[in-house]
């Protein structure tokens, strides 16, 4: 068993892969976890010379290509930033890093083609087990923890009551996940906590949301529109019914697709929705004191800032 | 069997005007959805139960060999938690509240699951693309 002060010693400083959405539609949740990292005293060394970590397209592709891909960004994390602890906050990428450690270290084809093609590009090959993945999401939980949060932020977020949105790449498929399901302090595959753990040790009121891992219908975004925006209203309609003020997101794809199927929603069926979308780095800067706008959240699609204020958290 | 769009139309009006009796038929129209699957993929439905239910049995038959199908497993489970809320529980002041919360996530089902099954003609989209998958290309 870890030590658990030798584990948050060990996460005080991670090798921080952002991919490429945090560099795009989801800035907010780049400059957000920046942010709180600098206020809680977490340091995040970027992974030299990243690269895409082969989301869905390659994936649908070649999946050895995509595993390549991202075994390259964790041989990069390992052998060029010097730290063997990733911390990916997007889920996709988080998910296909996960995926590429379960291959390497599972299928030996899989193997033989990372070596080829890292051999071909001039790296280092990424070994099984050399690096761990973790998402942002653990990274808070296992340094600052509930009770550090509970104690920087004084429950700052008192009554705000959040619909944890989760997505469906954070837990499944559940076999490349081993550190999930290990009972008590774990995080769950079929109902993740973890966010809910964190918004709540800053004063927030977590709902009950039968829809927190439901797919938000991303990859319908450009074969059939109409579809992802139903799927998107359908969960807005959840959160609003479950009493939701705010959801509170972990993907930037999911973030994305919320903010601008409401939009969406609204114009195609005339159905408007008014629960606010932010990232829970967002929420947790907030609830530490820092401003809106060094948060990101004026380059959210979805506006917040007056909300935001009603609520007093400026 | 009704049409996807006929399941999600009477979701859409139960979820407009919930009734307290409308738990056991939202888990039923659930159960039709995960027929629909299921007939698509040759085979024919379960009428086994799994937990006492028969929604839960279709969807792991409609996740055998197709593990992305896994992702509305928890839509069920939620499912059968607001069918078991409501009926355990009828005369709580949330039923009403309940019943519209088992509406919106039948109506996830039969979204996800019509989605599914329209882009499968593509070549199934999202964590699948199996039919890309099974012709290994580049790498192998």
């Amino acid at each position: 068993m870890v030590d658990v002060t030798e584990r948050a010693k060990q996460l005080c400083e991670v090798a921080y892969y952002p991919g490429c959405a945090l560099e795009g539609s989801g800035n907010g949740y780049d400059v957000s976890t920046r942010a709180i990292a600098y206020e809680l005293g977490l340091r995040l060394r970027d992974v030299k010379d990243w690269n895409c970590c082969g989301a869905m397209e390659v994936k649908n592709i070649d999946p050895k290509i995509q595993t390549y891909l991202s075994s390259r960004v964790l041989s990069q994390a390992v052998n060029k930033t010097h730290n063997n602890v990733v911390m990916a906050p997007c889920n996709g990428c988080y998910h296909n890093l996960k995926k590429a450690e379960y291959d390497l270290a599972h299928d030996e084809n899989s193997r033989d083609v990372v070596e080829m093609l890292s051999t071909k590009a001039g790296h280092e090959t990424y070994e099984a087990g050399q690096a761990e993945t973790i998402h942002a999401l653990d990274w808070i939980k296992e340094t600052i923890g509930v009770d550090g949060l509970r104690v920087r932020t004084k429950g700052k977020l008192a009554g705000l009551r959040i619909a944890n949105y989760y997505g469906c790449m954070y837990v499944r498929p559940r076999h490349i996940f081993p550190e999930k399901d290990k009972g008590p302090g774990s995080e769950s595959t079929s109902k993740p906590h973890f966010m809910d753990d964190l918004l709540a040790a800053a004063g927030a009121v977590n709902v009950e949301f039968p829809l927190k891992t439901a797919c938000c219908g991303g990859a319908h975004t450009l074969s059939d529109s109409d579809m992802s925006t139903k799927l998107v209203l359908n969960i807005l309609q959840a959160a609003e019914a479950s009493d939701a003020e705010v959801i509170a997101t972990e993907c930037p794809t999911c973030h994305s697709g919320l903010e601008m199927h409401q939009i969406r929603a609204e114009k195609r069926f005339g159905k408007k929705t008014n629960v606010r979308i932010l990232y829970f780095t967002q929420l947790l800067g907030l609830a530490l004191g820092i401003s809106p706008r060094k948060l990101g959240i004026h380059t959210n699609i979805s506006h917040s800032l007056d909300f935001i204020r009603e609520k007093g958290l400026t | 069997m009704r049409s996807i769009a006929a399941i999600e139309t009477r979701i859409e009006e139960i979820q407009a005007k919930p009734t307290a009796n409308a738990a056991g038929e939202l888990v039923s129209l659930g159960e039709e959805v995960l027929e629909h699957w299921i007939c698509a993929r040759g085979e024919t439905p379960t009428h086994a139960k799994k937990e006492g239910f028969r929604l839960l049995a279709l969807h792991r038959q409609g996740a055998k060999g197709d593990p992305s199908f896994n992702a509305c497993r928890e839509t069920c489970r939620e499912l059968v938690y607001h069918y078991n809320l409501v009926t355990l529980e009828p005369a709580h002041s949330d039923t009403m509240k309940r019943i519209q919360l088992a509406a919106l996530v039948a109506k996830h089902l039969v979204l996800f699951v019509g989605g599914k099954m329209e882009v499968s003609g593509l070549g199934e989209f999202c964590c699948a693309a199996k039919p890309v998958r099974k012709n290994e290309t580049v790498a192998s």
